[in-house]
């Protein structure tokens, strides 16, 4: 099992450890929940170093980006900002979804998933070809996602002299300290960094964290984190059998400039005038009881539809989820669990943000 | 390591039980259960007067990672369970055989009782696993 540059904390720190794609990472360090609740109310931090760094350079990184992803890079305008995105193949299903990083002119950086790293890879190299662009895999460098109202304040600390630099960063923007890159992203739905750095400096920025109150978090509070959020997850809530128009991710498309010719292009303004026959929802469960993934979803009484992520939201005491419904779905289904049926009711994502909840 | 009391039985689906000394049953799940579950926020009680075979399932535990049946170790009947388990499911994460005991059981045979598994033989399963 392959493991992070962080490995030897997590043991030490007593996590819980499971293999997540061929990955040995922190489950919880204790209770999951309470790690929940910590980046909600205060500081947690994640250690996402089993996710793919990938640099685009040259000068066709752009003209490479703009066929390769469903979003626009040249919505980045300005230098750090990053743009989410799904990549997708010719019949517009989600290879994967990803965050891009325009660093400066004709140099780019994409984080990709763990699980879906060689098929990405392979993808993006063959898209490559033709392309005056070169990809490089950044497995030297570690990174830790730290989130939660007073994240970036302990971040600063941590930081010292070189915080100035990345105090006044937006939100989505991204700044580049030496060998270090910190970028005001993040999978929970709260304020936070995501930072990027030398995998043999990552342990002791790790206990620096620590040492400023910021608690390790697990990936079980990950996954109720960016739940709560309505962030999808790939693997569950997409992949390659639907596409973003399915997937609650139009908002990530650009279909202008009308001249831009991206992978699945073609595909997707054909299902748009075929109609787009199903779509992702939020779900609340209005009795007590947890949904989970694939249960099965009933509309006016027969299932036309399944949850792909659900679980208990600590925020709000009750179980949520993301559930593919068809598209003329209306504000109230139920949910098959465990042989009986209960009502849910049909909710846009997110469920919870900044730590307020919005349903 | 988990704890696994000596004075208590268990069974291989991870209950451990009590011998009241009315001769009821008391249940619950036993340390181990509660680890590998983690983070418990709901639990499906059984109702009082509820009558169970050996091997049913009459209680749900649920966590954020998974739903659990929780199964009768004796033919009986249900007479009692511990509502407490309703508002603060996470007792049984806190306290499993204690404050996290789920319901309790009047055997219609005394004598299952000692048919389960004693705590050295628990242990033994759950170093097998």
């Amino acid at each position: 099992m392959k493991h992070t540059p962080l490995h030897d904390q997590h043991v030490a720190l007593g996590a819980k450890m499971v293999d997540f794609g061929g990955w040995d990472m922190p489950l919880a360090y204790g209770s999951q929940i309470e790690e929940h609740h910590q980046v909600r109310r205060d500081a947690g931090m994640f250690d996402v170093s089993h996710m793919t760094v990938v640099d685009i350079t040259g000068p066709q990184a752009r003209d490479y980006l703009r066929r390769l992803l469903a979003n626009d890079v040249d919505r980045l305008a300005a230098p750090g900002k990053a743009l989410y995105s799904c990549m997708l193949d010719e019949q517009g299903g989600v290879i994967d979804d990803l965050i891009v990083y325009h660093l400066d002119v004709d140099r780019y950086r994409m984080v990709i998933n763990a699980a879906t790293t060689d098929k990405d890879l392979a993808w993006m190299r063959r898209q490559a070809e033709g392309f005056d662009v070169d990809l490089k895999v950044r497995d030297d460098l570690a990174m830790i996602a730290v989130q939660g109202p007073t994240a970036r304040e302990r971040v600063h600390r941590v930081l010292g002299g070189e915080a100035e630099r990345v105090a006044d960063l937006k939100p989505f923007f991204m700044a580049e300290l030496g060998e270090m890159a910190v970028a005001r992203t993040g999978y929970t739905g709260e304020d936070g960094y995501e930072i990027m750095l030398p995998a043999g400096a990552a342990a002791d920025f790790w206990q620096r964290l620590l040492d400023a109150g910021v608690k390790p978090c697990g990936l079980g509070a990950r996954d109720t984190l960016r739940l709560e959020a309505g962030m999808n997850l790939y693997g569950a809530d997409m992949d390659e059998t639907v596409t973003p128009l399915e997937s609650g991710l139009a908002w990530t498309v650009a279909f202008e400039p009308a001249d831009r010719d991206f992978i699945g292009r073609a595909a997707l303004e054909r299902q748009l005038a075929e109609g787009v026959g199903r779509k992702l929802v939020g779900l609340v469960l209005e009795d007590r009881g947890v949904l989970r993934n694939h249960q099965p979803v009933l509309v006016n009484g027969a299932v036309a539809g399944e949850i792909t992520s659900g679980s208990f939201s600590p925020t709000l005491g009750r179980a949520i989820a993301l559930a593919r419904v068809p598209a003329d779905t209306g504000d109230s289904v139920e949910v098959q669990m465990r042989g009986k049926t209960h009502r849910a009711r049909v909710v846009k994502p997110p469920f919870v943000r900044h730590g307020k909840a919005l349903i | 390591m988990s704890n696994i009391p000596q004075e208590l039985r268990y069974t291989e689906t991870h209950e451990w039980i009590r011998l009241e000394e009315d001769g009821t049953l008391t249940v619950g799940i036993t340390d181990h259960a509660q680890e590998l579950l983690g983070d418990i926020v709901f639990v499906e009680l059984p109702e009082e007067g509820e009558e169970c075979a050996a091997g049913d399932d009459v209680a749900v535990v649920e966590s954020v990672k998974a739903a659990s049946d929780v199964y009768a170790p004796v033919t009986g009947e249900v007479v009692a369970i511990n509502t407490k388990l309703t508002d603060t499911p996470e007792l049984i994460n806190q306290d499993p055989y204690g404050e996290g005991w789920i319901f309790r059981v009047k055997p219609m045979d005394p004598e299952d009782y000692d048919e389960l598994m004693d705590a050295d033989a628990y242990q033994e399963l759950i170093s097998e696993e």
